[in-house]
């Protein structure tokens, strides 16, 4: 590696190969076409490449790759969800995280730092021991601790939240971790590339071409493709697309935000959540702490940010810490959200033949980013959906059988 | 900071009020099963403007506003006994 480095330095061009080739021209026809090239369709075409041999893919994106949520989001891997079917879901994307960069070959950042989830009510303990139980029957380390465990982890923290709402314990989870997003994309990219398939920037789909209730092909702004299967990974933009294709679904779309501060040296180690102030923090590899807040209350399909948002979250995170009164905010940004009633996935097959859908990843989706892609490869490769994802399926709504996970998702992303 | 105006109040701070969703006609009691499925989940979520549910809190007050949700443009607002219910 340092002689590559240094001839690179002696070197008058940079000669480093590009990351994936720059694709122009899609080829007339495809076995399968993905829309949107964010972490979950990258990942998807990686694996049917890898794991089914399917490789006569294009994946098509409008704007560049990772642009989309997977690069706003604020990186929060966990499992600790509520329901098991949650808890089995994304424990095994966890589980492919740790080994990802390895994988990959690609530098994730993964960082395992513990995430605690701080309760300030009584009923908001009730729901942390009935998390702690369903986690630990899965086998996912997660148990509940009292204040003194979570000063010793964070003694920067104010125990009392400066006499507004005590902390009285939390949920805490070994594994939670953070990584760094657009490289997530970029691996998955590179992989499936390697593997022969075609990736297209610039490359939006404008319709859905459909007959006798089975998809024949899309239309985009580089011309018709003709292809058998289309699976959807657009998040935010679901309801345009499943308008295309005439599928409805419960999808709406809220804004989210979320800001960092400037640098500072390394002092916060865990990951933090707190769902009655509405807020969370970790720290960045660059020393940034990375902060959010719940969901915009209102549909809005945009990615701007508010003033009324940092103000909100600041009040509280000085709560929390009140030393951090003259560190400074220097970015902000918005992501949309694709929110489900239930605040879980909807994945898999759809009324109309061979087109699936991976969507409804709301706020909670960049942790789900492997597995849905392993998953909704498989639902491509063989027209049907692993057990894995059955609880997410488009049809439990009209079967009345949701999962839900609103309160492991609301806050904690 | 953002307005909205309420038909019995006037113009407000945004912070004063409550989105209730979509503005939707409930199914007959006796429909199927699976239309009033459709009904309590499936929602209309691309963007345009639609008929909304807003509620002015400090005065109790539902009412209608139409709002682009693509740039979050409100072009009126009103009372549903005034319009929407006829
Ligand atoms: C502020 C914020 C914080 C979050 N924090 C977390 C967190 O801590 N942990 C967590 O697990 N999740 C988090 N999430 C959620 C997570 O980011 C998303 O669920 C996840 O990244 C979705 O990935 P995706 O690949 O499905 O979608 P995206 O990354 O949004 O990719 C979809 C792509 O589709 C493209 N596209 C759309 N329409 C078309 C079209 N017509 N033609 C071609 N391409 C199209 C878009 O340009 C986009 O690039 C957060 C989200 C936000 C906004």
């Amino acid at each position: 590696m340092p002689l590559r480095l240094l001839k690179y330095a002696l070197s008058k061009e940079y000669k480093e190969t590009r990351f994936f080739r720059e694709n122009v021209t899609p080829k007339k026809s495809y076995d399968a076409v993905i829309i949107g090239g964010g972490g979950h369709g990258l990942a998807a075409a990686y694996y049917l490449a890898k794991d089914h041999g399917m490789t006569d893919i294009a994946v098509l994106e409008k704007g560049y790759l990772g642009g989309g949520n997977t690069g706003r989001n604020t990186t929060i891997v966990r499992s600790n969800y509520l329901t098991p079917e949650g808890v089995n879901f994304y424990d095994a994307s966890v589980k492919i995280y740790e080994g990802l960069s390895e994988e990959l070959d690609i530098n994730l950042f993964y960082s395992t730092r513990g995430h605690f989830t701080l309760a300030h009510t009584e009923s908001a303990m009730r729901t942390m021991r009935w998390r702690a139980e369903v986690n630990k029957h899965v086998g996912v380390d997660s148990y509940v601790v009292g204040p003194d465990e979570i000063s010793k982890a964070c003694p920067q923290l104010d125990i009392s939240c400066s006499g507004h709402a005590p902390i009285l314990g939390a949920l805490y989870h070994g594994p939670g971790s953070v990584a760094r997003h657009d490289a997530v994309a970029w691996g998955y990219a590179r992989g499936a590339d390697r593997l022969g398939v075609d990736i297209f920037q610039s490359t939006e789909v404008t319709g859905i071409d459909i007959k006798g209730g089975k998809v024949q092909g899309v239309q985009t702004s580089r011309g018709y493709i003709s292809t058998p299967r289309v699976l959807s990974a657009v998040a935010g933009f679901t309801p345009r697309i499943c308008k295309m294709a005439g599928i409805d679904t419960p999808i709406v779309i809220h804004p989210l935000q979320a800001c960092v501060t400037e640098p500072m040296k390394p002092w916060l180690d865990s990951i933090l959540v707190s769902g009655s102030l509405h807020v969370y923090v970790s720290q960045s590899s660059r020393g940034e702490l990375v902060m959010g807040s719940s969901l915009d209350p209102y549909e809005v399909h945009s990615t701007r940010s508010s003033l009324d948002f940092v103000e909100g979250l600041t009040s509280h995170m000085l709560d929390m810490f009140p030393f951090l009164s003259n560190v400074k905010i220097v970015r902000q940004w918005g992501g949309m959200a694709d929110m489900t009633p239930d605040f879980s996935p909807i994945m898999g097959k759809t009324p109309v033949e061979g087109f699936y859908l991976d969507a409804g990843w709301g706020t909670w989706g960049f942790k789900a980013t492997p597995i849905s892609g392993k998953t909704m490869a498989a639902t491509i490769a063989n027209d049907m959906a692993p057990d894995l994802i059955k609880p997410f399926r488009l049809s439990r709504f009209e079967e009345y059988e949701l999962t839900g996970e609103k309160g492991a998702a609301s806050v904690g992303h | 900071m953002k307005l909205l105006t309420c038909p019995i109040n006037g113009v407000r701070p945004l912070s004063e009020f409550v989105f209730g969703g979509e503005l939707r006609d409930m199914p007959e009691a006796e429909c199927s099963d699976k239309e009033w499925a459709d009904y309590v989940y499936n929602r209309n979520g691309a963007p345009g403007l639609k008929k909304e549910w807003w509620y002015h809190s400090p005065s109790g007050t539902w009412f209608v506003a139409e709002r682009d949700t693509l740039t979050d443009n409100v072009a009126r607002t009103y009372l549903y006994e005034q319009e929407a219910a006829k």
